[in-house]
């Protein structure tokens, strides 16, 4: 039989999932697929535009299939090709690119844009909108609003609804101060009441975005450029951009002039086809069923289903019978859930509420006949999953209505993943389903992380990744197979941190290339696996590791930190912060010389050169002539300091002179993860070394208290206190033998904190302190070996390069006879 | 027409790294394998420009060294994610890296 022609109007995330939900049901051998999109784009999650406009991700990232996905399932795709003409006698669309097209199935996928509302004044002189307006909708909307409010300083957005709030966070990210005009008496009135809606209100208020509630713009200001907006009530905002997310319309002209039933969208069957062609499918937001136009993404999958089933004829029967919306999302940092009503209809239905607005909590539910039809949570969602398939399912609820608002007693999250049918969406983004996860979960992945990259469930927003979790330990019927892959130091190697180093040792192992010879499975190397079997290999062997430069991260091959654009810093030691006038001014003719872009003072107490080209580095350092401050590397940084007893009239003990000594002892060294000291010259803790890994604190009569483990950078820990000593010589000593048990220890990145929280602190303290393993004498003879033998100052390869054109950015080509025919 | 470009030298790239050469103003990264196999590919990652012949390298990868992202150095497709790089041929004739486009 010969195959017959698919034509798909709409690339979107409702026209492509279609076309995947036809190609899972054998549909390829069925059809020859067409496929129109009017942006220039393949398809992409509309839903993550907030996280780009954001900047939490970029624009390469929120792509759902390539374009090699439409080359690869032999589909022909025309972008940037807004179809303008269906002719349904001869069943033929036309494109605005001249393009025209036969048709025996066509699916009109055409989703729906931004709704701009009647405002005087929007259009400039030349009839276009008006330079600094934006709808909301596309990555090109996305682009626009991002360069725009670069040199923005004050920002409008109309409309305070999800999309609005949502573009109201992105525009904060940017700096702009941000103003919401909202026609309505509170925020988000499709899924919060009014107390809710002020609840966010004052939360959304503190973060800096101003809300105005019942205001109506009325007019745009400015000539070719936005200047401002006046409203109904009189009023007016001076402003220089403005975000319009007044809501959407279905994109429904097509279906119109093609002489199709449109009412507020094309309006379907319950196969998603239309009322007056048997050849014509209409799924997504320009699908009206039953009088609903779904704007959420859950119906949509559910839609694109029947769509599929019923034009493969693998379910001639599958119909379509509206969708529930419940949604989960979060807002400015707030997490919300809410589904069906969002006030009682009479008074009849029942409402339980919690509300503890002081801490952006509320919770309300409404109950007829013992059914949940509507319900709001905010600040604490933890009883979503469990509420949204009640509402779902529409299944009764327990007499005990507390039960419904909070978990008393034991978690019933277990009863929950039991009673979750299979059916039940655990994707909203992807659209996974439980029944979904465990069939993958039959199918031999039994890792979260398997079952992960095969479904693509928690791949979208992320937020249902430890459900899917819970739910692949819940197929794997309590014997959860855990990736034994996260107990390797290497992921290339299949072997624990100790059985490695066993190997190492006794196979004499000392290159990173003799490692994946002699233990990698077919001996091949991993480049990601390279920098941690460099580190451990240094550790165990000192001067006799056998160093090769491309088993180095960047970082430790030109001996600066990478930046964005490619460019290295430059960070000369200062040991506890302390520097000369003389110092001063080299760095400073260094930094004139060199044009250096920015000059910045560390964390560390100490000068960065920032934007150096890797070319300048060796003329650099050496006019520098400053030791290297190892700030690239995993390693020993820096130990800061107060000012100690030299000045302050509060110091109990010579913190700078002490930093001074450790930074002399410990200069180079490689560890797991990177080392930030600082000593203390009194409780007051000037110099923070109560939040670093390793921190001496002075309390008097040459005593010091020596903290591990604190953390102030991502993750902010106070340190523990490992012990408390008497003289400097004894800090030395505790902070040697405790960096070594960790250097032999700790897995690759692991920092400080984590290890010590692993471990357990009295585990710590047994060992380094009272060395109840009795290994005290070797960590001391191992730590003072690898001081004594750590490499020479690497900047010292300024005149002796290690490996060809180590310092050189780009390879010059070679003169005209570089082409040889 | 098939044009024959001289890149450079194997010797101008250290062994398991790689190394950005310009022919005739295109910026090219160009990788020497441990196993001595050479390959060519666009100088930035797509993601987010980072430097490539910077990454490290195996058989036939290369990871860039600003966001992790991989790449299989003889396809240029991305590894784990939807991002690609440009390959190109090169051949090693008595040292040098030749360049047929």
């Amino acid at each position: 039989m010969p195959k017959q022609r698919l034509v798909v109007v709409g690339n979107g995330m409702a026209g492509a999932r279609a076309v995947e939900e036809v190609l899972a049901r054998g549909g390829a051998d069925q059809f020859d697929i067409t496929m129109f999109g009017a942006e220039p784009y393949g398809n992409y999650n509309r839903i993550m535009l907030s996280n780009i406009l954001c900047g939490i991700q970029d624009t390469s990232e929120i792509f759902i299939n390539p374009i090699s996905w439409y080359e690869e399932n032999n589909i022909t795709l025309h972008v940037g090709a807004e179809v303008t003409d269906i002719d349904r006698a001869s069943r033929k669309v036309r494109a605005a690119n001249g393009v025209t097209v036969p048709y025996d199935v066509l699916l009109i996928a055409t989703g729906s844009r931004a709704f701009i509302p009647p405002m005087q004044g929007l259009n400039g002189p030349d009839g276009k909108m008006k330079a600094g307006i934006f709808g909301f909708r596309t990555i090109d909307d996305c682009d626009g609003i991002i360069a725009t409010a670069k040199t923005s300083a004050k920002a409008a957005v109309i409309g305070g609804g999800l999309l609005g709030l949502e573009a109201a966070r992105g525009l904060l990210n940017h700096g702009c101060e941000v103003h919401v005009i909202h026609r309505g008496q509170h925020l988000m009135e499709a899924q919060l009441d009014a107390a809710a809606g002020a609840m966010l209100r004052t939360t959304m208020q503190k973060m800096g975005v101003q809300i105005h509630l019942e205001k109506n713009t009325e007019a745009v200001l400015g000539d070719a450029k936005v200047t401002g907006l006046t409203f109904k009530d009189g009023t007016s905002l001076a402003c220089d951009m403005v975000v319009v997310s007044a809501g959407i319309r279905p994109n429904a002209e097509i279906g119109r002039s093609a002489g199709l039933t449109v009412e507020r969208a094309i309006v379907v069957d319950n196969h998603m086809r239309s009322v007056d062609d048997m050849n014509i499918y209409v799924v997504g937001e320009c699908a009206q069923h039953r009088g609903q136009v779904y704007g959420l993404v859950a119906p949509l999958w559910d839609q694109a289903k029947v769509f599929a089933d019923h034009v493969t004829q693998a379910n001639r029967d599958a119909a379509y019978h509206g969708s529930k919306l419940a949604t989960k999302l979060k807002v400015m940092g707030v997490e919300l859930a809410s589904m069906g009503l969002t006030e009682p209809r009479d008074d009849f239905d029942e409402v339980v509420q919690f509300s503890e607005a002081h801490r952006g909590t509320y919770k309300k539910l409404i109950v007829r006949d013992g059914r949940l039809v509507g319900g709001i949570l905010m600040g604490d969602i933890s009883k979503a999953a469990y509420l949204m398939q009640a509402f779902d399912r529409d299944s009764p609820l327990p007499e005990e209505r507390l039960s419904l608002l909070f978990d008393l007693g034991t978690p019933p999250q277990k009863v929950t993943l039991d009673e979750m049918p299979a059916e039940a969406q655990v994707c909203n983004c992807n659209g996974v389903t439980k029944g979904a996860i465990g069939a993958c979960v039959t199918a031999g992945k039994r890792t979260p992380k398997a079952v992960m990259s095969a479904t693509r469930a928690g791949m979208g927003c992320g937020s249902c990744k430890s459900l899917v979790g819970e739910l692949v330990a819940w197929f794997c019927g309590g014997a959860v197979e855990e990736d034994p892959s996260i107990h390797y130091y290497v992921p290339a190697i299949p072997l624990t941190k100790p059985e490695l180093v066993r190997e190492i040792r006794e196979r004499g192992l000392k290159s990173v290339s003799s490692v994946f010879r002699a233990l990698a499975a077919d001996g091949r190397e991993d480049a990601p696996s390279k920098p941690a079997l460099a580190s451990l290999l240094i550790t165990l062997w000192d001067d006799q590791y056998e160093d090769e430069r491309d088993a180095r991260f960047i970082n430790d091959r030109v001996h600066g930190n990478i930046q964005k654009d490619g460019t290295f810093s430059v960070v000369p030691e200062m040991p506890g912060g302390v520097t000369t006038p003389a110092e001063l001014m080299r760095i400073a003719q260094v930094a004139v010389k060199y044009d250096v872009p920015l000059v910045k003072l560390t964390g560390g107490q100490r000068i960065d050169l920032v934007g150096i080209p890797k070319d300048d580095l060796p003329y650099i350092w050496a006019d520098l002539d400053m030791p290297a401050g190892w700030a690239w590397a995993k390693s020993y940084r820096t130990c800061k300091s107060c000012i100690g007893t030299d000045f302050c009239r509060f110091g109990l003990g010579d913190s700078m002179g002490l930093a001074k000594k450790i930074e002399g002892k410990f200069r180079g060294l490689d560890t797991p993860g990177k080392l930030k000291l600082a000593t203390a010259g009194c409780p007051r803790n000037c110099s923070e070394a109560m939040v670093k890994d390793v921190g001496a604190v002075a309390i008097g009569d040459d005593k010091w208290e020596i903290y591990v483990g604190g953390a102030a950078g991502s993750h902010i820990r106070k340190g523990d206190v490992l012990c408390t000593v008497t003289g400097e010589d004894a800090v030395l000593h505790i902070t040697a033998r405790f960096i070594q048990w960790y250097r032999e220890h700790a897995k690759y990145k692991e920092r400080t904190h984590s290890f010590i929280e692993r471990m357990g602190i009295d585990r710590v303290r047994a060992v380094i302190v009272d060395d109840s393993d009795n290994i005290g004498a070797a960590l001391d003879a191992a730590i003072e070996n690898s001081t004594q033998t750590v490499a020479p100052d690497p900047w010292r390869e300024r005149n002796a390069p290690k490996t060809a054109n180590q310092f050189v950015s780009v390879i010059p080509s070679e003169e005209e006879s570089s082409v040889l025919s | 027409m098939q044009q024959t470009f001289r890149i450079g030298l194997v010797s101008q790239i250290p062994s398991g790294e790689g190394r950005v050469f310009d022919v005739n103003g295109m910026r090219l990264a160009v990788f020497h394998t441990r196993a001595g196999e050479i390959f060519a590919t666009q100088a930035e990652c797509p993601h987010r420009g980072g430097p490539l012949a910077d990454g490290l390298v195996d058989a036939a990868t290369v990871v860039c060294p600003l966001h992790d992202r991989a790449y299989d150095l003889r396809t240029g497709a991305g590894l784990g994610h939807e991002c690609a790089i440009a390959t190109y041929p090169v051949e090693v004739s008595d040292g040098a890296i030749l360049l047929r486009k």
